[in-house]
């Protein structure tokens, strides 16, 4: 995998650069269009329970997941349909894993928070913030105990560093100069409450007071956020230990699906602002056009491709059928 | 005239607003209930009245916040501690279990933590394993914790105006699928004692021990056996501990067939506790062994038509009390 920024003075370099940023730019156009057929999904009650779109936060996952090997290690959140894509989860059995069908990748028993899949190194979205601290790090002991090479991702919000678990396994990595990168994915508000009200002091001080190299990145430019990631994971890779990120981005749509009323804790204007000026699909574009990487009909045919890939995987989720009634109590134990 | 009604959740929030106006030392933290109200919009407007030095927003810090919350009640003040989901409150058992349960004991009585927490329990809300769980069998399990499971406007509201006044650490679990039902609440003060049953309906033929999400599915079960000439008693503790064991062996004594159904998990469970009490307690009236009945043994599945297998119904109430009187 290539690590060139926009600078290219070879034939070679161009090309690959130019494929490496095409495909950053439709994985993010699959998650974006991946979340407006979830919201589709609810606003026509065909989708039990709730989801939390990770719209406006693309760049962060398919930023960090482009740097990353197919084995190595993620572990996401509640909002973690872009990580999973960003992995290389396929959308047709997400979707029927958001409809409780037994094609989903848990056949039907995780939903939309729970998203795991071995195949692509997913260990799992979970529901409890912070709760895969724990988990991500102990896969990235194991990556070096066993010699894998592995590295492991830890994607949680900002509102995660509320638990102290963090810190418990922050000291430990470090301790143990384990293969695994912290990315606080920070889009401003904890559910309905801004961060500041929840955060005391400097976010990538909590990293550096263990000794963990610590950056912030623009989480809106996939191209930095890449960049990062991949002098980050190399390092941990080649055994330099732990690192921090912290992605600075939005999410544009509520808490979850059901958060319709929110001017009690952020503007529309705000949310417009960040659509309009930040967008990270957009400032892609502009990026690869002024490059003359591509052209906007080329992108708008991106968009129609993955329109067509989400239509199709949205229409197998519906028609799947639901788990039998003994699956129940399968796989309760192993 | 006719009676006043208001939701579980009104009654929840009129409860604590009369507390906090009756008394200063009472404060409420947690995750998003201040401007939000929580995401239940239970609290909503109490910030409004009573101030941000009263109700205040938490980083999501439940470990962090129920010691927070420990120690203020040790040092005068009554908190009011919200844990959104009951399952969270995996993240508060050491402040629970080693800290606030065991601080008056192990002062040799000096010390006091009268601090309530209030959480919610129960599933079929299509949110998978982590937040559909029904945990208040684990604090039921240790000494020096109340357990309030009130299922009506009328008890939360008597239950949680108690639970604020007593002076022990008590944890109220609110099913999140009855704060929109609606019911009696009158508007005079009023308390309910803990360890005092409710007998939600009376009857001659069995008893349907219920707490808390499982009452209305009891007395929807008994409806449909009343059409079969099924007459049967629906009882509900109201708190797991103190326990009103009086209640429920004279009904037991009465009815002589009992069946106990709780939410939690059935193994080791509330429905376990009640079943051998009234076992001991009826022996000899008995006709038939104590039926429990609780969530089915597994991790709560997303997928709705696994997730309604795993909890007692109406029908499966129903039909387990025809097998017990012999009817089916
Ligand atoms: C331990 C725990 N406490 C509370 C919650 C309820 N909850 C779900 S998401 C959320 C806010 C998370 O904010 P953040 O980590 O910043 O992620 P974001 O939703 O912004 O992506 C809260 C409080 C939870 N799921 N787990």
């Amino acid at each position: 995998m290539t690590t060139t920024t926009s600078k290219h003075d070879t034939g070679r370099e161009v090309s690959s650069a130019k494929e490496k940023w095409l495909r950053a730019y439709r994985q993010m156009v699959r998650i974006r269009l991946f979340e407006e057929q979830v919201n589709e999904l609810y606003t026509r009650a065909l989708m039990p329970g709730l989801a939390h779109l990770y719209s406006g936060e693309e760049a962060v996952a398919v930023g960090i997941c482009e740097a990353l090997r197919i084995d190595d290690y993620i572990t996401s959140t509640h909002r973690g349909h872009g990580h999973c894509l960003a992995k290389g989860a396929t959308p047709d059995r997400m979707f029927a894993e958001l409809l409780g069908k037994e094609a989903g990748y848990c056949r039907g028993k995780g939903g939309s928070m729970h998203i795991a899949d071995p195949a692509t190194g997913n260990l799992g979205a979970n529901a409890i913030v912070g709760g895969s601290v724990g988990i991500a790090t102990g896969a990235a002991f194991a990556a070096k105990r066993l010699g894998t090479g592995c590295v492991a991702v830890c994607f949680f919000g900002e509102g995660a560093l509320g638990q102290g678990s963090l810190y418990e396994v922050m000291n430990l990595a470090q301790l143990w100069k384990l293969p695994v990168i912290y990315v606080c994915e920070n889009n401003l508000y904890n559910e309905y409450t801004h961060y500041s009200e929840t955060t005391a002091g400097d976010i990538l001080g909590r990293a550096t007071a263990f000794g963990i190299e610590a950056a912030s990145v623009d989480g809106q430019d996939v191209r930095k956020v890449n960049d990062l990631a991949t002098r980050f994971i190399e390092r941990a890779r080649a055994g330099g230990g732990p690192a921090f990120v912290q992605a600075n981005t939005y999410r544009y749509s509520g808490h979850h699906v059901g958060d319709i009323n929110r001017e009690y804790y952020r503007s529309k204007q705000e949310e417009q602002q960040w659509k309009t000026e930040r967008d990270p699909i957009k400032l892609l574009s502009k990026w690869l056009i002024a490059e003359s990487y591509a052209d906007s009909a080329q992108l708008e045919g991106v968009h129609s491709d993955v329109h067509a890939e989400m239509e199709a995987a949205v229409k197998f989720a519906v028609a799947a059928p639901y788990p039998a009634p003994e699956e129940v109590d399968q796989d309760v134990y192993a | 005239m006719p009676e006043r009604e208001l939701t579980f959740a009104q009654a929840v929030r009129e409860a604590l607003s009369e507390e906090m106006r009756r008394d200063s030392r009472v404060c409420i933290f947690g995750e998003d209930v201040a401007e939000a109200g929580t995401p239940f919009k239970v609290l909503s407007g109490l910030v409004e009245e009573f101030g941000a030095e009263r109700v205040l927003d938490t980083p999501i810090s439940e470990a962090g916040f129920t010691g927070v919350g420990v120690g203020a009640a040790m040092a005068g003040l009554r908190p009011v501690v919200d844990i959104m989901f009951g399952d969270f409150l995996t993240l508060t058992m050491d402040q629970m279990v080693n800290q606030a349960a065991k601080v008056h004991y192990m002062s040799g009585g000096h010390w006091k933590v009268p601090m309530v927490m209030r959480t919610t329990l129960g599933a079929t809300r299509r949110s998978a394993a982590q937040h559909s769980q029904s945990l208040h069998a684990w604090f039921s399990h240790v000494p020096g914790l109340k357990v309030v499971l009130p299922s009506t406007p009328y008890d939360v509201k008597g239950l949680l105006k108690t639970a604020i006044r007593d002076e022990n650490p008590v944890i109220l679990f609110e099913d999140k699928m009855m704060y929109k039902m609606k019911g009696p609440v009158p508007e005079e003060e009023y308390t309910i004692p803990f360890g005092v049953a409710d007998v939600k309906r009376t009857g001659d033929d069995i008893t349907i021990v219920a707490t808390s999400s499982m009452v209305q599915v009891a007395l929807g079960a008994a409806t449909l056996l009343e059409k079969e000439g099924i007459s049967a008693e629906v009882v509900d503790p109201r708190t797991t501990w103190p326990l009103d064991e009086k209640t429920l062996i004279e009904s037991a004594r009465k009815t002589s067939r009992v069946i106990v159904v709780d939410e939690g998990y059935g193994r080791y469970g509330v429905t376990a506790e009640l079943a051998a009490v009234i076992a001991e307690g009826a022996f000899y009236d008995l006709d038939a062994p104590v039926k429990r009945m609780g969530a089915m043994h597994v991790p709560i599945p997303f997928s709705p038509p696994l997730e309604d297998l795993t909890v007692p119904t109406e029908q499966t109430v129903s039909e387990a009390a025809r097998q017990l009187c012999g009817k089916s």
